[in-house]
């Protein structure tokens, strides 16, 4: 089976690679193996918030000239990755996703457990501010569903507090989320949201909120609505009347998930094959180029293409594997960047720096992947597999993702 | 990496981190309460049924078995089959009389098929129904598949078997109850179509029910037996050097994955010869070893519907690339939906509402896209869309055998 470009990996730069490439007029596959980290963000895309030696970044693209020159961004180059940037919020919103923010600053958002943390943009619900020490009102109601554990109030109104907000904080019972705590497991993002999709229930829900609300002039909500659809959303803001602001909860993502759903499509209706729940197996390699690939669902059917896109993500994804004495790309075999010393893989304390998630694939100038040393030549790398880069530490995952994918999707296409 | 080796159990629960991304993707969760949503069911519960049975959850048996949640998987957790798996093993009493009689499709069909035309008019008829509905909960609502008073084997048998010795390449058909009892047309389209490939047709020496319908309803040990049977006439075929086509794709699946999954009935031997028609005629165009030439005239406007069993195995895209070959046709895929029925799961009176509001978003699409037809692999998933929509629901291969110029075909694959 022929295409033009085959990407082994459904996540975020899989998508935003075969949906560009689709647009561009070539015939891509796209094989995804289960669903990927996407669905675990926080909701908000980081672009470049702390360099490697910690300094905190407010302004990403003047920031990316003193990165290291094996950083993707540097490959890349400052120019491209602020024309990239410039268009991701036109990019998204065509595939139903509206992002918010400035592509040149980054804003802040609040976590789940109350933090205020330095990001680029946001998606959809997910309240951003302009700096770090915002008022979001005089007085917040802060509601939570009772039981539900992944949205931390007390810490968010502590927070809030800190900035001059007066918190009060509530929970409401409801009888369909009762079946779900018998087994707290079980109170979890996607399955309230499940509950929430339902309109009598989300309804009962929000009149219970607006009964609750005093002398308040804002509402903070957890981010569990609106996952089939997210007009949802808007309808629970006309329904409360004053300002309400969602704040993203501990994975699973809503916003993620739904984002996932949207780009799937989006790459569906430009025409892309998805291969859902399909393993790349095996691989023909040949005189330094990709041939074919050979997938678990397909069998003996070689998936032959021009170009080979490798977005299979970091260690959750298995785009990466870690053995007691090394970290490996299992499908190519590719050359890998991780230090020989184990003991410098990861520092004991958890919060620090971890070095293992800067490891990845080794790539050209051009993202094209290395095996043995060599470029090969129509297999490039795009994603968090990438080396070069501390996605969790620089909170540059989401953009990276995004821009290698524009990047490499404009290589392919001799842009 | 080989998860499998370093896992105790065959269908990786171990490897289940709570994620809960599979419950986004379940279609019961929002329309069942009652169900305890695949993670719960699955991995989570089974961890305690492991210690004890008592955690066992009748609950369980509100699981479609549509599949949906391996696909979500992000660690290769075999939920469905760890599901399905309880149902067998933890199961308290026996198959209800209507779960038995909706099960045993062979059975039933041998049985009504010399009286179609009354059975026909009975189970259609509004006091019988009353009556399945009252006596033996299979809801008023449905209508049922009707029998035909031919079976797929005896037209063969009679009409097609004498020609398939003509032809160089052979293979085997395994058509399914629903073929025989309900719809032969759809196997002599499949006879039409792989001779004018230049492909002879053989029955295998005597196929029975695959048996899903036993799977789902409580009855494993006679589901097992079914099993064991088809896999020594497939193996049969196999020693000819035939390739089992097929044109189900639950059957498929069942055949290919769930006799050694869930029934531990080992089919290695014969597996990789389970072939659904699209992906065995597709590598043939694919490969230039078959031409397919196209009638100058055929148009029509197809929406894609892949069936639950045809998304866990991946085919999908075989349908949908024979589909887009043929000039003239318009086509669309579907949003990847679960159209509710699955199988005899949307006949039983107590998830007929839940299976209609599964399938609520697909039939809305449908009729928004407004299609001269609806296509899809799946008997179950046709006779749901026909009752929900107005549109009527075409198998590919019945596509392929109309668009065909099969003169011109023939001719070319001499």
């Amino acid at each position: 089976m022929k295409f033009d470009t085959i990407i082994i990996g459904g996540g975020l730069s899989g998508l935003v690679c075969g949906i560009s490439l689709q647009k561009g007029g070539r015939k891509c596959a796209i094989v995804s193996a289960g669903q990927n980290a996407l669905n675990f963000s926080s909701g908000s895309f980081g672009f470049l918030s702390r360099l490697q030696d910690g300094t905190e970044v407010t302004e990403p693209l003047k920031a990316i000239p003193s990165l290291n020159e094996e950083h993707p961004y540097s490959k890349i180059g400052v120019e491209k990755v602020s024309r990239y940037a410039k268009n991701v919020k036109s990019f998204f919103s065509e595939c139903g996703i509206s992002l918010y923010g400035d592509d040149t600053k980054n804003s802040y958002m609040i976590t789940p457990t109350g933090n205020v943390k330095n990001t680029w943009m946001a998606m959809d619900e997910i309240c951003l501010f302009p700096s770090k020490d915002f008022k979001v009102g005089d007085k917040a109601l802060i509601v939570n569903m009772q039981g539900y554990l992944d949205f931390n109030t007390q810490f968010i109104a502590s927070s809030l507090e800190n900035k001059g907000t007066a918190c009060r904080i509530e929970s409401v019972k409801l009888d369909s989320m009762e079946r779900l705590r018998k087994n707290p497991s079980e109170m979890r993002a996607v399955n309230i949201a499940r509950v929430m999709d339902n309109e009598q229930e989300r309804t009962k829900f929000i009149s219970t909120v607006k009964s609750l609300l005093a002398d308040e002039d804002v509402i903070i909500l957890p981010a569990v609505f609106g996952l089939k659809d997210k007009d949802d959303i808007s309808k629970i803001k006309a329904s409360l009347g004053i300002k309400t602001l969602f704040v993203g909860t501990m994975p699973p993502s809503i916003p993620g998930v739904r984002a996932q759903m949207l780009l799937k499509s989006a790459f569906e209706e430009a025409g892309g094959s998805f291969l859902i729940g399909d393993e790349a197996k095996n691989v023909a390699l040949s005189d330094g180029r990709v041939n074919a690939i050979y997938t678990e669902n397909l069998g003996n059917v070689a998936l032959e293409a021009d170009n080979f896109v490798l977005a299979t993500g970091s260690f959750f994804s298995k785009g990466l594997v870690a053995t007691p004495n090394r970290i490996y790309e299992p499908l190519f075999d590719l050359d890998v960047d991780f230090d020989e010393d184990r003991n410098n893989w990861y520092d004991p304390k958890f919060f620090n720096k971890q070095n293992y998630m800067g490891y990845g694939v080794i790539t050209d100038s051009s993202l094209k992947a290395v095996k043995g040393g060599k470029s090969v030549d129509n297999l490039y790398v795009v994603g968090s597999v990438l080396s070069g880069m501390n996605s969790l530490y620089e909170y540059c995952g989401s953009g990276v993702s995004i821009i290698s994918a524009m990047f490499v999707a404009d290589s392919i296409l001799g842009r | 990496m080989n998860m499998q080796e370093k896992n105790e159990s065959s269908n990786n629960f171990e490897q289940c981190i709570k994620c809960t991304i599979c419950t986004a993707y379940c279609p019961v969760v929002p329309v069942n309460p009652i169900f305890p949503g695949p993670k719960q069911a699955g991995p989570d519960g089974e961890r305690l049924r492991l210690k004890n049975a008592y955690f066992f959850d009748e609950a369980l048996k509100y699981c479609m078995n549509c599949k949906r949640c391996d696909v979500a998987c992000p660690s290769g957790v075999k939920i469905s089959d760890i599901i399905q798996s309880a149902r067998i093993d933890y199961r308290t009493h026996g198959p209800k009389l209507r779960d038995v009689m909706l099960a045993s499709t062979d059975f039933m069909g041998t049985m009504a098929r010399p009286f179609a035309p009354i059975v026909n008019a009975v189970t259609g008829a509004k006091p019988a129904k009353v009556v399945l509905d009252k006596v033996m909960a299979i809801d008023h609502r449905r209508i049922f598949p009707k029998y035909s008073g031919q079976s797929f084997e005896g037209w063969f048998r009679r009409k097609a078997a004498p020609l398939q010795a003509q032809f160089t390449n052979q293979i085997s058909y395994f058509h399914g109850c629903y073929v025989n009892y309900n719809y032969p047309q759809l196997g002599k389209d499949f006879v039409t179509v792989m001779n004018a490939l230049g492909f002879g047709v053989n029955l295998l020496d005597h196929e029975k029910c695959c048996g899903v319908a036993m799977i789902s309803s409580g009855m494993p040990e006679q589901a097992k037996k079914h099993a064991i049977h088809n896999v020594s006439v497939l193996q049969k075929s196999v020693d000819k050097k035939h390739t089992v086509v097929t044109t189900s794709s639950t059957c498929t699946l069942t055949m290919r994955d769930e006799y050694p999954d869930l029934l531990k009935v080992d089919n290695s031997s014969v597996r990789e010869d389970i072939v659904l028609f699209s992906k065995f005629i597709y590598n043939l165009v694919d490969s230039g070893k078959v031409k397919l030439v196209f009638k100058n005239n055929f148009k029509a406007k197809i929406a894609y519907h892949v069936p639950c069993h045809m998304e866990k195995l991946g085919w999908g895209i075989f349908s949908a690339g024979l589909m887009k070959m043929i000039p003239g046709v318009e086509f669309s895929l579907l949003d990847s939906n679960c159209c509710g029925i699955a199988g005899t799961y949307g006949f039983k009176k107590e998830n007929y509402e839940a299976s209609q509001a599964i399938g609520k978003p697909l039939f809305e699409q449908i009729n928004r896209i407004s299609p001269d037809f609806v296509a899809s692999d799946c008997e179950t998933c046709k006779w749901q869309i026909e009752m929900s929509t107005k549109f009527k629901v075409k198998h590919p291969v019945s596509i392929l055998a109309e668009a065909l110029d099969l003169e011109a075909t023939a001719a070319a694959n001499k």
